[in-house]
């Protein structure tokens, strides 16, 4: 158990781990960062802290939150440092989650529809 | 869905149970594209990045501009598969490969230089997602992503 759980850590020190994703989409001000993002991508700090009204170490602290879920990775240009939205992280949960349960939902109607025609 | 403002600089970063040697192999080797890539055979030599759909039809043919195996791998990008994209400027593409500890790679796919390819951002958003998760799935379980 005890190795499971190094294992794991290990592992999610990778920020592959869908908890930090999940707990950095939980809360607004991060979701506006990325939908800012989202709009116009490749931004500066500066140009981030413009749209809110949050000291910039607010700013900065949810933007290292972002960062450590993976759904933010900077690039350095020059003397700066640029924000860019990785989408990559969302789509393995798509992949994970919602692909799942809807092949499960999908699959329980063509079992119905065979039900439904064997019967009639 | 909501359309993006389309920029010059698209990022994609993931992590990978596999070594940098198995991404590397993952990203040049045709016996591998064929299974996630959309099938097509990448084939690498003399300079060139060549692919090719299943039916053998060029679907690209663009210069390498740098290749340190397996860590870096920079080449340009023109999408032959379909006359619109074609008739674009190159963009480039940087496939960065960095090991972490835990036996994880970290893969960061830069496409970049797309100022005078608006109408490839657009295109291919949607695909280099489609073609990194099918590129983990594939290193991590030795399947392709079903569907």
């Amino acid at each position: 158990m005890r190795l499971t759980c190094d294992y794991l850590v290990t592992y999610s020190g990778g920020v592959t781990d869908d908890d930090r994703v999940f707990k950095a989409l939980a809360d607004p001000t991060r979701r506006f960062l990325l939908d800012a993002l989202f709009a116009r991508d490749g931004r500066t700090l500066t140009d981030l802290e413009s749209e809110l009204e949050m000291t910039r170490f607010g700013v900065m602290k949810h933007l290292r939150v972002l960062e450590d879920s993976g759904l933010v990775v900077t690039r350095r240009s020059g003397r700066e440092k640029l924000h860019f939205l990785n989408p990559v992280p969302i789509r393995l949960i798509h992949d994970r989650w919602i692909d799942k349960y809807r092949e499960r939902h999908v699959s329980a109607l063509v079992d119905l529809k065979t039900q439904l025609e064997e019967s009639a | 869905m909501t359309t993006a403002t389309v920029t010059t600089t698209q990022v994609y970063q993931l992590f990978i149970k596999a070594t940098p040697e198995q991404v590397w192999d993952a990203i040049t080797k045709p016996e591998f594209t064929t299974r996630y890539f959309f099938a097509s055979r990448v084939e690498m030599a003399d300079g060139r990045r060549r692919a090719y759909g299943p039916g053998g039809e060029l679907w690209g043919d663009s210069a390498i501009l740098e290749e340190h195996p397996p860590r870096r791998l920079v080449h340009e990008w023109q999408g032959l598969y379909d006359p619109d994209l074609a008739a674009e400027e190159p963009s480039r593409v940087t496939w960065e490969i960095e090991p972490q500890d835990g036996g994880v790679t970290k893969l960061t796919l830069v496409h970049d230089q797309l100022e005078g390819a608006p109408r490839t951002a657009e295109s291919v958003a949607g695909g280099w997602m489609f073609v990194l998760s099918g590129l983990k799935t594939l290193l991590e379980t030795g399947q392709p992503l079903a569907g």
